[in-house]
């Protein structure tokens, strides 16, 4: 494995609920080298959703750094942020989150609109995407007309679309039966494994914690 | 798949609520439309007015006359290449409290009266009739058809201002030139009324309603008003010289608190065009909260939410508007049979489908603006942490 994609140095960060702040990380440091599969366990409240967000570049530390693919994300204004996002990051989300109005072609589409990219490349981008998580058969089926599990793919493969450097993915299979969390969780394994995709899974199940190289626990806002 | 796909798809994801919006500014777009409309149709006379006509009137009042004696004063004042008289008659035909019963009836100088108004063409053997019979009379196409008056009929009306039984015969019918001019009117021969009052009514004269005048220029107007006022001050009927424009002002300024009113209320529209605009947004907006932060995540900028937002609120308004034109014609087509009395000349003009359309596309986007100015500026955590 190379040296780290993501270098986290003593990040806290808080929010605030009415004139309190509650403290949500503290003095975060942490290494993900490039290439690795790396699963972020903890209870409710332990910061892990808050760690994947600064990771991902939608939220900000309030001290410390966040260093993605050679990037300060806490140093860039909210539109840099945006297209920093829109090339390094490919993001899924527990409840899929797919566009309701758009087929599984054009959800997986939208990312790669806001690429220089062709129509046709952007049509060879979303079937090489669909076909990597095996549903080429569904292109033209609206959210509604798919599977929990099936949703998830398609979530999966708007994430790979763009051929983002890091994949971050919360709780990717906490909505999802057994079959088809296996299932999500193989696609992972395999993404990382044949294409060398840089993972962080936030995950409360250690069922799908299992499939990650290294697992780190949070607790309270620590890193364990 | 294109930015507008997504706006279009949006704009009727709650195909229901959609069509209900755009129903409810198509309503309310048809009423600006229609009162736009009628406010112009007030204002017709003012905006036909000819360039280089100017009126003479009694400087107290229009109901008082000007002796027809001036005329040769007027004729040979610097400046003025034409002038005619006419004489307001009045008279009440059939059912006086039909308002389809009324239209304007002219007693003018057969000779000159249509040279000073080309605007009237009137077939010149049907002209040479009007001028060589006594009782004859010209009335316009609208008024024909409404009434169902040919070349030959005989139209006999009961006097007001001027009393007895009056017999008119129809010798000819004018077109307008353009569709702004009136085809309401008629016209018949100053010469058979006063003829006819020195029968019916000895002593009684009739003298001019009013002169009208024509000009070299508009440039020539003020010069022209000064001598001719000038000349009649300390007269019997002093005068009040104007462009045939401020004559007609005079009239709609009579009626000015309606047609303010009217403005009012059309102003008032806009604001619910707004509100049903805003309602409707808002609440599309609040329940896509989650998905902009989505969007965010996925790279999209502020800029594409606010595109998205305003694009979607946009297409409803410019549908509501257009859908709310079309319904202005038919609406002004029955103002138009209903009330010809009163509107003789009316019309959706260029202007007011364009101005309509306007109020519609720019209140699609002012709904949005607060809506959109939220969604860019809602952090993404908060928005993904939103239940849609």
């Amino acid at each position: 494995m190379a040296g780290p994609i993501v270098q986290i140095r003593g990040v806290s960060k808080s929010y605030r609920r009415d004139s309190n702040a509650v403290p949500v990380l503290e003095n975060i440091s942490l290494d993900v080298p490039e290439g690795e599969f790396l699963g972020l366990m903890g209870p409710s409240g332990s910061g892990k959703t808050t760690l994947l967000n600064l990771i991902a570049g939608i939220d900000r530390p309030d001290s410390g750094s966040v260093n993605v693919a050679g990037t300060d994300v806490a140093q860039l204004s909210e539109s840099q942020l945006a297209k920093w996002r829109a090339t390094h990051i490919g993001f899924v989300f527990q409840f899929y989150n797919l566009i309701p109005v758009l087929t599984a072609y054009e959800n997986v589409e939208l990312p790669l609109l806001l690429a220089p990219l062709s129509k046709a490349q952007r049509k060879e981008h979303v079937q090489t995407a669909l076909g990597l998580v095996g549903l080429t058969d569904r292109v033209s089926h609206y959210p509604r007309q798919l599977s929990g599990g099936q949703e998830q793919r398609v979530a999966i493969a708007r994430a790979l679309a763009a051929d983002p450097t890091i994949l971050v993915a919360d709780e990717p299979t906490g909505d999802l039966d057994r079959k088809s969390a296996d299932e999500v969780l193989t696609l992972l394994d395999r993404l990382n494994k044949e294409f060398k995709k840089t993972i962080v899974m936030v995950t409360h199940d250690p069922h799908a914690a299992e499939r990650a190289h290294t697992v780190r626990h949070l607790d309270k806002g620590v890193l364990q | 798949m294109k930015m507008l796909s997504i706006i279009l798809r949006n704009a009727f994801r709650h195909r229901l609520r959609s069509i209900l919006t755009i129903a409810g500014i198509a309503t309310a777009v048809m009423a600006f439309g229609l009162l736009r409309t009628v406010i112009g149709a007030w204002n017709a006379g003012v905006t036909n007015a000819a360039s280089n006509r100017m009126i003479v009137r009694h400087r107290v009042s229009f109901i008082f006359p000007l002796p027809i004696t001036d005329l040769q004063q007027l004729q040979r004042v610097a400046g003025v290449s034409g002038v005619s008289w006419a004489n307001w008659f009045g008279g009440v035909y059939g059912n006086s409290s039909d308002f389809k019963n009324f239209w304007p009836r002219i007693a003018v100088d057969p000779a000159t009266y249509f040279t000073l108004y080309p605007e009237f063409i009137v077939p010149p053997d049907q002209l040479a009739a009007f001028q060589r019979e006594r009782n004859a009379c010209i009335i316009g196409r609208k008024l024909a058809t409404q009434k169902g008056f040919k070349l030959g009929d005989v139209i006999t009306m009961d006097g007001d201002i001027f009393p007895g039984r009056w017999e008119f015969v129809v010798r000819g019918i004018y077109t307008g030139r353009d569709p702004t001019t009136d085809e309401t009117q008629q016209f018949f021969q100053w010469d058979y009324l006063n003829e006819q009052v020195k029968q019916r009514e000895p002593g009684r004269n009739v003298d001019a309603g009013w002169y009208i005048l024509k000009v070299g220029s508009a440039a020539q107007m003020p010069a022209v008003s000064a001598t001719i006022d000038t000349a009649f001050t300390n007269s019997q009927a002093p005068t009040k010289t104007e462009s045939e424009k401020a004559f007609q002002q005079s009239f709609v300024s009579m009626s000015s608190t309606i047609i303010t009113s009217l403005q009012v209320v059309s102003f008032v529209i806009i604001g619910i065009i707004l509100l049903v605009l805003a309602n409707t947004i808002v609440m599309a907006v609040r329940e896509r909260t989650r998905e902009y932060a989505i969007l965010k995540t996925l790279g999209f900028t502020g800029r594409h939410i606010a595109t998205f937002i305003l694009g979607e609120s946009l297409v409803i308004g410019v549908l509501g508007g257009v859908l709310g034109l079309l319904l202005i014609y038919p609406m002004v087509q029955g103002v138009k049979q209903g009330f010809s009395a009163f509107f003789p000349v009316i019309g959706v003009s260029a202007f007011t489908a364009l101005l309509v359309l306007g109020v519609a596309a720019l209140s699609g986007l002012a709904a949005a603006v607060l809506p959109a100015a939220r969604a860019v500026r809602l952090p993404i955590v908060t928005g993904l942490r939103t239940i849609g």
